[in-house]
C-alpha cells in the first residue's frame, strides 16, 4: 500500500472549524479582543486626526503665511536687500512688529502686546478675522487698531475705547480672532494688535535694543517658488535676511503639529501594547483549555498545521473585528479632538477618515493579536495526540528558542511599529528600549512584590483577607498582567501630573525669596535714572542693571562667517552665524553661572586681545575652546577676542543670562541699553508699577513672571488635556484586561466560591473575600504605578533640573483611591455571577 | 492469513526525570483482517501504552509496527494522522468529543477532514443508527454520558475504518449503557467487517472477542483465541 496522501480538507473547512469552535466561546473571544480595541481607536484617532491637520496645513498655506512668499530681517533692509526687493518686481506689503507695552483708556491694566504695523492690502490670501467683520477693511482707512480678541475679553475693552502705544493713541475698531503670521501659543504671551504701518514711526517705539522684524510680502503666483527660494536665499543669509515661501512656512507648522501627534501616537501605542499583554495572557488560558480538543483532532486526522491554522484564524479574525470596531471608534474620537483643541490649532479644520488610518487600525488590530497569541498558539502545534488517551500534562513544554523567536519577533514588529509612527530609527529604538525597560521594571517590582507577600505572608489576619491575598496566586493567575496593566496606566497619568509640577515649580521657584519677578527689557541708557527712581518709588528693590549690547558673530578661529556659510562640510551649528548676541560686560560671575574651563578676566584694555568668557553652548555649537579666537561685529565695529573661559549656565532661572561675557572695561561706551530686574511683591504693586512705567517710558517692555506663570499653567492645561485623554485610554484598556481576566479564570473562581460555600462559607464572606483581592490588585498596581513615576521624575528633577520638586497630591489623593475603587468595583460586579451560580452546574461542567 | 495488524518485538520506555521505565518490553503478536481482538491486564500493566504506538500516536523505541500494510515507522507525524483518518476509529473510555461541537458535527469531522462535501447526510444516519436521532444538534454536555460515547461511536465509524481501536469503552459507563454501546460495537464490527481492538478490565467484554492478549508488568504473558 502506498504512502497515504495530504488530508483534502480544504480551506474552507478550517474557517468551518474556526467559527464552529469558536462559536461557543464568542463571548469571551469578543472580550480579549476588547482589550485591543481601544487602543487602536487611540492609535486611529490620532493618527487619521494629525493627517487630516497636516493635509489642512498644506492645503492652506497661503492663507495661513497670507502671501506666496516673503522676505524677513530683524535690521532695516539694506541696500543689497531692497535691491534684492525690487528685482523681484517689489514688495505687495510689508510689517514691522516689535513687542511693547498697551494700555487701554477704559482699564488701569497693561499689557505687553506684539504690535504689527501693516502696510499694503494684506494678507492677499485668506483674512483677518475680526469682530465687527468690517473693521478689517477699515483699519487702514480709518486709522484704528484691531486688538486681540482674548486681550479684549480679559480687560473688558469694547470697540471705540483707545489703546495707548508709545506716543500714539488709536482707536480699538475691532477685535482680532485670526490672522496669518499670528499663532495663538505666541499670542497667549504677547497678543497682537494690528496696526496700519504709517503709525509705527510716530509711536517712537522702535528704539536702540528694540527687537524688531520687518517683514515683506509678495504675491506671485507664477515664479517656481522653490527655485527662486534656492537661489535668493544665499544672498539674503550674507545680510542676516531669509525668505520664506507659503509651502516651506506650511511644511514646517505641519512638521511641528506632527511631531506632537507622534508623541501623542506612541502614548496610544502604549495603550495597544498593554491591550496586547491582555491579551497574550488570555489566549494563554484559553488554548490551554483547547489543547485537548487540539490533541483529539490530531488523533482524527488533522495535520498539525491543520490544527494551528484552526486557532490561528480564530485569533486573527478577532483581531479583525477588533481592528474594525477600533477603527470606528477612533474615528468618532477624531471628531472631538478640534472641539478641545480649538485654541491650539492654526487652522479650521474640515474632518476626513484618513485611508491610511482606517488601513494600519486593521493591520494593526490583526498583526498585534496574532502576534501577542503565537506564542500559547504555537503549543497547539507541539500538542501530542496521545494526549487523547491519557491526561497527561498536555502544557507540554515548547522548545525554549520558540519562546525566544516569538519575543523577537514581538520586539521587532514594536520596533517596526514606532519606526512607522516616528519615522526616526533612533527614536524608534529608544522606544523599544525604553518600553522594554519600563514593562521590565514595572513587572520586576510587581514580582517582587508577590514574593514578599508569599514570603511574608500575614499569618494572623482572618481568614477572608487571607483567602483573598492566597487568590493572588491561584494557578492562571493573571496577577502579574494586571497590574503590569494598572501600573503602566498610573505610571503615564501620574508622571504627567509630576512633569507639571516640575515645570511649574521651576517657574514658581524663582517668584520666591529675593528672586526677581519682573524684568524690564530695552531700557535706554539715559532712562536709567528714572527707571530706577520708579522702582524705588513703588517701595521694590533694583535687583540688577545689566547693560545689553547686540552683535553678531564675524569670524571664528580666523574664518569669516561667510566662508563658513558656504563651506558645507562645516559642522559649526548654523545659527550662530546670523543671530543677533545680546551680551553684556561684567566683572564678575552671578548666581547662575559656574565656571568650566579656563579663567574668568574680570577688566581689560582695549589695547591687546580682549578675553570673554563664553556659554557651554557656545562653546560647542561654535566648536571653540579656550584659547581660539572669535570675532564680533558690534554695530559695524569690529572686535577681536578671544575665548578664555567657559561657562556653565543655568538657563531656567527667571533671570537674564547670556552666551558671551565681555570684561569691564571694552564696552562702556558702545551703543548699550539696559534690562532692569525687580520684584513686586503683591501683584496690585507690580500692575501699579508697570502703569506708571508705561506711562513715564511707553519703549519699555515689561516681563511679568506672575503672568507668564499663569500663561504656562493655562497652556499646560491645555495641552495635558489630550495627554490626560490618551493616558486613560491605558486605565481603561486596564479595566478591559481586568474582565477578560476574571472571565478566563471564571470556572475557577465558580468552584472555588461553591467549594467554599459547601465548606459551610456564607455568601457575605466570599463576597468580602472576591472585592478584597481586587482591592489588593488594583491598590498595588496603582501605587506601583505612582511610585515608579515618582521616583523617575525625581531622577530627572535631580539629574536635568539639579532641583528637587514637591510633587502634588492629585495622583495620590485622587488617582490611587480612584483606580483602587474602579478596579475594586468592576472586580466585585463581574464577579457576582460567580458567586451566585449553582453548584450542580459547576459539577457538570467539570465533567 | 492476511492480518491488518503486526507488532514485532515491540519495546517501548518513559524516562522520567533520570530513571527510565520500560513500560511494553518485546511485544510481538499480529491481529488478523475482520477479527475482534482484546487486550486485558492489570492497572500499569502498559495496555493503554501499546493501544497508543498501534495507533501511530506515539514513536516506538524499537521493534516494529505495521498498520494496514504501512510500516509506521516510515511515515511522518502528519502522514500518520492522515493514514488515522482514512483508515482508523477511534472511541475512548472518557469519549473525547469536541466540547463546542454539536454532536452531528462532532460525528463528521472525519470525513469532513477527507475533504467529502455534505458529510451532514451520513452523519444523520449514523446517529440515527446509535439511537441518537433526536439529539443531532445537542451539545456533548448536555449529554448523558452513556449518549456521548455513542456520539463518539458514530464518529469512529463515519469514516468506515479498517479498524477500530477502543480503550476501556465502557469503563465510564453503567452496566445496561455498558453493555448497548458494547453490542452497537460487535453489530459494527460485523455489519462493516472493521477489526475491533479492545482494552479491557472487563473479562465478559473479553470473552467476546476472537482473540485475547494479557500483559503484565509490559510483557506479553498470555495469546490465546477465546472461548
Ligand atoms: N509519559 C509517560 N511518562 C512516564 N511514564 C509513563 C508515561 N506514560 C505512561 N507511563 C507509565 O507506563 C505505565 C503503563 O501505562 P498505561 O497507561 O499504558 O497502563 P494501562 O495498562 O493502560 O493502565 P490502566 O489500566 O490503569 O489504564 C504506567 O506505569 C505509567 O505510569
Ligand atoms: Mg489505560
Amino acid at each position: 500500500m502506498s504512502t497515504p496522501r495530504t488530508s483534502k480538507a480544504g480551506f474552507g473547512w478550517l474557517l468551518k472549524m474556526a467559527w464552529r469552535d469558536g462559536r461557543a466561546s464568542w463571548g469571551r473571544i469578543l472580550l480579549f479582543m476588547a482589550s485591543t480595541i481601544l487602543g487602536i481607536a487611540a492609535v486611529v484617532s490620532i493618527q487619521s486626526f494629525s493627517d487630516t491637520l497636516k493635509d489642512n496645513i498644506a492645503l492652506q498655506s497661503k492663507e495661513l503665511m497670507g502671501a506666496d512668499f516673503t522676505i524677513d530681517t530683524d535690521k532695516k533692509p539694506n541696500e543689497r536687500v531692497t535691491f534684492l526687493m525690487d528685482s523681484l518686481g517689489g514688495y505687495d506689503a510689508r510689517e514691522v512688529s516689535f513687542a511693547s507695552m498697551a494700555s487701554f483708556s477704559n482699564t488701569d491694566q497693561t499689557r505687553l502686546v506684539r504690535v504689527r504695523g501693516i502696510e499694503g492690502n494684506f494678507p492677499f490670501y485668506g483674512s483677518l478675522e475680526t469682530e465687527p467683520a468690517t473693521a478689517a477693511a477699515n483699519y487702514q482707512s480709518n486709522g484704528g487698531a484691531l486688538v486681540d480678541a482674548t486681550l479684549m475679553m480679559q480687560f473688558g475693552i469694547s470697540p471705540g475705547d483707545t489703546i495707548n502705544l508709545g506716543e500714539i493713541s488709536l482707536p480699538v475698531l475691532g477685535a482680532l480672532e485670526k490672522a496669518p503670521g499670528s499663532t495663538s501659543m505666541f499670542g497667549a504671551i504677547a497678543p497682537p494688535v494690528i496696526i496700519p504701518h504709517q503709525f509705527i514711526g510716530p509711536s517712537q517705539l522702535v528704539q536702540l535694543g528694540s527687537r524688531v522684524d520687518y517683514n515683506f510680502y509678495f504675491e506671485d503666483t507664477t515664479t517656481n517658488l522653490e527655485l527662486l527660494d534656492q537661489k535668493v536665499d544665499p544672498i539674503l543669509d550674507d545680510e542676516n535676511a531669509d525668505m520664506d515661501t507659503h509651502t516651506s512656512t506650511s511644511s514646517r507648522l505641519g512638521r511641528r503639529y506632527e511631531n506632537f501627534g507622534k508623541f501623542l501616537n506612541l502614548v496610544a501605542f502604549i495603550a495597544l501594547l498593554l491591550g496586547c499583554v491582555g491579551i497574550a495572557s488570555s489566549i494563554h488560558i484559553y488554548i490551554k483549555e483547547k489543547l485537548p480538543s487540539a490533541a483529539l483532532l490530531k488523533c482524527l486526522g488533522a495535520s498539525r498545521k491543520q490544527t494551528f491554522m484552526i486557532y490561528l484564524l480564530q485569533i486573527a479574525f478577532m483581531g479583525l473585528l477588533g481592528g474594525i470596531l477600533g477603527v470606528v471608534i477612533g474615528l468618532l474620537l477624531q471628531q472631538l479632538f478640534p472641539y478641545f483643541l480649538e485654541d491650539l490649532l492654526p487652522v479650521s479644520l474640515s474632518l476626513s477618515i484618513s485611508v491610511p488610518a482606517v488601513v494600519s487600525g486593521l493591520l494593526l488590530g490583526v498583526l498585534m493579536s496574532v502576534l501577542f497569541a503565537l506564542y500559547p498558539l504555537l503549543s497547539t502545534l507541539g500538542v501530542s495526540p496521545l494526549a487523547t488517551l491519557r491526561k497527561q500534562d498536555t502544557q507540554n513544554a515548547l522548545p525554549k528558542k520558540w519562546g525566544w523567536g516569538v519575543f523577537a519577533l514581538i520586539l521587532l514588529s514594536i520596533f517596526l511599529i514606532s519606526l512607522w509612527l516616528l519615522d526616526n530609527a533612533k527614536y524608534a529604538i529608544w522606544f523599544v528600549v525604553g518600553i522594554a525597560i519600563t514593562f521590565a521594571i514595572l513587572s520586576g517590582v510587581a514580582h517582587l512584590f508577590m514574593q514578599g507577600i508569599k514570603k511574608f505572608f500575614p499569618k494572623h489576619w482572618n481568614f477572608e483577607a487571607r483567602q483573598s491575598l492566597l487568590n493572588l496566586f491561584r494557578p492562571q493567575n493573571q496577577t502579574l498582567i494586571l497590574i503590569l496593566a494598572i501600573g503602566v496606566g498610573s505610571f503615564l497619568i501620574s508622571t504627567l501630573y509630576f512633569t507639571k509640577d516640575m515645570l511649574l515649580q521651576e517657574a514658581t521657584l524663582a517668584d520666591q525669596q529675593d528672586n526677581p519677578n519682573i524684568v524690564l527689557l530695552d531700557v535706554q541708557s539715559d532712562q536709567r535714572e528714572g527707571v530706577a527712581q520708579t522702582i524705588e518709588g513703588n517701595e521694590m528693590n533694583v535687583i540688577s542693571d545689566i547693560p545689553i549690547v547686540t552683535m553678531r558673530v564675524a569670524s571664528i578661529k580666523g574664518r569669516s562667517v561667510n566662508d563658513l556659510r558656504r563651506d558645507t562640510t562645516s559642522t559649526i551649528n548654523r545659527w550662530v552665524l546670523s543671530h543677533e548676541f545680546r551680551t553684556t560686560y561684567r566683572d564678575h560671575m552671578v548666581k547662575s553661572e559656574t565656571l568650566l574651563e579656563g579663567e574668568f578676566i574680570d577688566s581689560a584694555s582695549r589695547q591687546g586681545v580682549i578675553p570673554i568668557s563664553v556659554s557651554e553652548n557656545f562653546a560647542r555649537d561654535t566648536q571653540t575652546n579656550v584659547g581660539d579666537t572669535v570675532a564680533f561685529n558690534i554695530q559695524g565695529v569690529v572686535m577681536t577676542t578671544e575665548v578664555k573661559s567657559i561657562r556653565t549656565v543655568d538657563w531656567s532661572r527667571m533671570e537674564p543670562n547670556f552666551n558671551i561675557v565681555f570684561p569691564a572695561g571694552i564696552l562702556e561706551n558702545a551703543p548699550q541699553f539696559r534690562v532692569f530686574t525687580t520684584k513686586a511683591g503683591s501683584e496690585t504693586v507690580s500692575a501699579q508699577f508697570q502703569q506708571q512705567l508705561v506711562k513715564l517710558y511707553p519703549n519699555i517692555s515689561v516681563l511679568d513672571l506672575r503672568q507668564l506663570l499663569s500663561i504656562l499653567q493655562d497652556l499646560l492645561a491645555k495641552i495635558s488635556w489630550i495627554i490626560n485623554f490618551i493616558a486613560s485610554f491605558s486605565i481603561f484598556t486596564g479595566i478591559i484586561v481586568l474582565f477578560g481576566a476574571i472571565r478566563s479564570t471564571k470556572f475557577q473562581r465558580t468552584k472555588e466560591s461553591v467549594l467554599l460555600r459547601t465548606l459551610g462559607a456564607k455568601g457575605k464572606q466570599i463576597t468580602k473575600i472576591v472585592a478584597l483581592e481586587y482591592l489588593y490588585l488594583g491598590a498595588l498596581g496603582s501605587l506601583i504605578g505612582i511610585l515608579l513615576s515618582l521616583i523617575g521624575c525625581w531622577l530627572l528633577a535631580w539629574f536635568a533640573f539639579e532641583t528637587t520638586f514637591t510633587p502634588s497630591w492629585f495622583p495620590f489623593l485622587v488617582l490611587f483611591p480612584a483606580i483602587t475603587l474602579l478596579t475594586l468595583f468592576i472586580g466585585w460586579s463581574n464577579s457576582r455571577g460567580v458567586i451566585k451560580s449553582p453548584p450542580l452546574q459547576v459539577l457538570r461542567r467539570g465533567s | 492469513m492476511a492480518y491488518i495488524l503486526k507488532v514485532d518485538n515491540l519495546t517501548k520506555s518513559y524516562s522520567s526525570g533520570n530513571r527510565s521505565l520500560t513500560v511494553l518490553n518485546d511485544v510481538s503478536f499480529v491481529i488478523p483482517e475482520g477479527s475482534s481482538f482484546s487486550i486485558v491486564g492489570p492497572s500499569g500493566s502498559g495496555k493503554t501504552t501499546l493501544l497508543g504506538l498501534c495507533a501511530g500516536l506515539d514513536t516506538t523505541d524499537s521493534g516494529s509496527i505495521t498498520l494496514c500494510g504501512t510500516e509506521l515507522k516510515t511515515l511522518s507525524e502528519d502522514q500518520r494522522a492522515v493514514l488515522r483518518n482514512q483508515k482508523v476509529g477511534f472511541v475512548f473510555q472518557d469519549f473525547q468529543l469536541l466540547p463546542t461541537l454539536t454532536a452531528i458535527e462532532n460525528v463528521v469531522v472525519p470525513l469532513e477532514l477527507q475533504g467529502v462535501k455534505n458529510a451532514d447526510a451520513t452523519g444523520r444516519e449514523l446517529l440515527e443508527k446509535v439511537g441518537l436521532g433526536e439529539r443531532m444538534h445537542h451539545y456533548p454536555n448536555q449529554l448523558s454520558g452513556g449518549e456521548q460515547q455513542r456520539v463518539a461511536l458514530a464518529r469512529a465509524f463515519s469514516n468506515k475504518p479498517q479498524i477500530l481501536f477502543a480503550d476501556e469503552p465502557t469503563g465510564n459507563l453503567d452496566e445496561a449503557t455498558g453493555e448497548k454501546v458494547t453490542e452497537l460495537l460487535f453489530n459494527l464490527n460485523k455489519e462493516a467487517g472493521t477489526t475491533l481492538v479492545i482494552v479491557t478490565h472487563d473479562m465478559e467484554l473479553a470473552r467476546m472477542t476472537d482473540h485475547m492478549i494479557r500483559l503484565k508488568g509490559g510483557k506479553l504473558i498470555e495469546n490465546k483465541a477465546a472461548l
